[in-house]
């Protein structure tokens, strides 16, 4: 029987194991971003030249603005409705049911979702473009936005709602200068999560998006260009987009953190 | 300093899924008078006191502010502020921001507000504290933060939902004079609402006893403590001992002690109780006092309290042990020890019959 210290290694090593099996690919990906030579197995120096070929390249610039274009508006939508919807599941009574219904559009996978919205957007006869890529992330955003600042409300102290009423403000002012201020960072945590999962969401693009080149968006683009093997271009813009998400997903995590005392 | 009615409550009655919570209230608060609600936690204090807040609104009757129906009106709109349990401070805003949000609402001048939020921390003795956030304040200076920000408003009448209730004991006892003091300096009606009898006994000049979602009585401390209205009133304010009976002519008959003579309002036969607080017991060694009433028994436990001693005293025939409190300094401790036979007497006037 191994005693206690070579138990302790023998989970330490476990431990660094699972990190590289998690990171390693990652960080392999990167590094060959800024490899000169455009092959996945020689290092032949450093360079940037890659991320300026993406810089030059319409179609990948034009896919960014689209994902942009999808990511901002989508979280704004869905931080707004999202809050909302959290303010008034957390005033009322509590439902098993309504719970499981709010957190249904995480669970379900991408693809049924896809299936659905596309089925659902053909038979609404609606033009299928950015607009609906949109829509369709605001579905899944809700849930996420919704989440988060239920979170949030989970500690949230009703009387001083009361209070600031009692004080002689209205529900608009107690709204603008009590509830929001002090969930706000929860909300925007829930902003920040949604942009990041919808910046890199492609499945339900890929379906939504309906034909032509116009409302292509990154990962799409990505996908697309992969058919004809991995490139260094795509490496960077893989690098660029996980350290994107990477940054939002952090600074989502310590503002949700941070102090809701302020103190 | 007191005088009319500042707040009246008509047949005030609130109903939660058919039990009613405050039921058939009628009530006056007086101008400038501290008032306390008080009663066993469930029997509609502080739904009450919401109502007055205008938090709640009464299913029937109305509530007058300076004899004008204010029933519609919402608590926005009404001089009444209420200084929440939890304190409710906002926790992303300063203690002076705290303090000044009120005003903010009521639109003043910038420099008036300034002014007024000034004057109160100096009060209250916040000064120093002014910029921190309630986070970093203990529970005391929380409260008078709470206060603070209520009092500053200058409402007509102040409501304190168990003011003390989350404060250690020391703290608690200061406070109550403090509030006491502040009152009395701004000339605001309080109404308090607490459990706890001896912050009404101490703070209030008015004491409204509760039970059930009604009203039990209305009376000074004073009169609520010697001439409770009811055998609730009397338990719950205050220890008392119970002597149960039958009235009879001139007094109370108790099976197998005799009849106990006190004022008795009921009529001869009606099942009742004999209230008598165990400071008004004087004991006796050998024979009993005169003109007095008294029980023989034996002495089962000695507490020392510290300004006095209580005492158990078991009588044959009573199923509860008599409590005496005697003074510490008094003689009549000295000689008693437990174990010991001896008289528990007190004057007829110091009995009080009630019906059960």
């Amino acid at each position: 029987m191994p005693d206690r210290r070579t138990a302790n290694v023998l989970l330490a090593a476990h431990l660094r194991l699972t990190y590289v099996f998690l990171y390693g690919p990652i960080v392999v990906l990167m590094v060959l971003s800024f490899n000169r030579a455009g092959m996945p197995t020689t290092w032949t120096g450093f360079s940037l030249e890659w991320y300026a070929v993406l810089a030059r390249s319409p179609d990948i610039l034009s896919a960014a603005v689209n994902t942009l274009i999808v990511a901002v508006a989508s979280t704004i939508i869905a931080t707004v409705l999202g809050t909302l919807l959290a303010l008034g599941v957390e005033r009322g009574r509590s439902s098993g049911l309504l719970d499981a219904l709010l957190f249904a559009p995480m669970i379900i996978p991408d693809i049924v979702l896809a299936i659905a919205l596309l089925s659902f957007y053909t038979l609404l006869d609606l033009t299928l473009g950015l607009h609906s890529i949109i829509l369709s992330h605001v579905v899944f955003n809700i849930a996420f936005v919704c989440a988060v600042v239920r979170t949030r409300l989970k500690h949230f102290d009703h009387s001083i709602v009361e209070a600031s009423i009692d004080l002689g403000a209205g529900l608009f002012t107690t709204f603008r200068r009590i509830t929001l201020p002090v969930i706000f960072p929860g909300v925007l945590a829930g902003a920040l999560l949604a942009f990041t999962l919808s910046f890199d969401e492609f499945i339900i693009a890929f379906f939504t998006a309906g034909a032509g080149s116009s409302s292509t968006t990154l990962p799409m683009r990505i996908y697309s260009m992969i058919r004809f093997g991995v490139t260094p271009e795509i490496n960077a813009m893989a690098t660029i987009i996980m350290l994107v998400s990477f940054t939002l997903v952090f600074l989502s995590q310590r503002i949700n953190r941070g102090t809701i005392a302020g103190g | 300093m007191t005088g009319n009615a500042v707040i009246g409550l008509e047949d005030v009655t609130r109903r939660f899924g058919g039990i009613a919570a405050v039921d058939a209230v009628t009530l006056d608060l007086l101008e400038g008078e501290f008032f306390a609600l008080l009663g066993p936690s469930g029997c509609g204090k502080t739904t009450l006191l919401r109502i007055v807040a205008g938090f709640e609104r009464p299913d029937e009757g109305a509530v007058l502010l300076d004899g004008r129906d204010i029933t519609a009106l919402r608590a926005n709109r009404r001089p009444i502020n209420l200084m929440f349990q939890s304190y409710a401070l906002f926790p992303h805003m300063s203690v002076r921001a705290n303090i000044a949000y009120g005003l903010e609402m009521e639109r003043l001048a910038r420099r008036e507000i300034v002014r007024r939020v000034d004057a109160i921390l100096a009060m209250t003795e916040l000064t120093a504290l002014a910029d921190r956030r309630p986070a970093q304040l203990s529970g005391g200076q929380q409260q008078r933060v709470a206060l603070a920000r209520a009092v500053v408003k200058r409402p007509r009448v102040l409501l304190l939902d168990e003011p003390l209730g989350a404060l250690d004991k020391t703290l608690r006892e200061q406070m109550q004079l403090e509030l006491k003091r502040l009152q009395e300096e701004l000339g605001i009606t309080f109404v308090i609402v607490t459990h706890d009898q001896e912050e009404a006994l101490v703070m209030a000049d008015r004491i409204a006893l509760m039970k059930d979602g009604r009203i039990v009585q209305v009376d000074t401390p004073r009169t609520i403590y010697e001439s409770p209205a009811s055998r609730f009133a009397a338990g719950f304010i205050g220890m008392t001992n119970f002597f149960e009976g039958e009235a009879s002519e001139g007094g109370m008959a108790i099976t197998g002690l005799g009849t106990l003579a006190v004022e008795s309002p009921l009529p001869v036969g009606t099942r009742c109780a004999l209230s008598v607080r165990p400071e008004r017991i004087r004991l006796s060694k050998g024979a009993r006092l005169d003109d007095c009433n008294a029980v023989e028994g034996t002495v089962t436990a000695m507490a020392y309290h510290g300004q006095d001693i209580g005492l158990h005293v078991a009588v044959p025939g009573m199923e509860r042990r008599v409590l005496v409190r005697i003074p510490a300094s008094e003689d009549g401790a000295a000689g008693i020890a437990t174990g010991e036979t001896i008289w528990c007497n007190w004057r007829p006037e110091h009995g009080r019959l009630l019906k059960d």
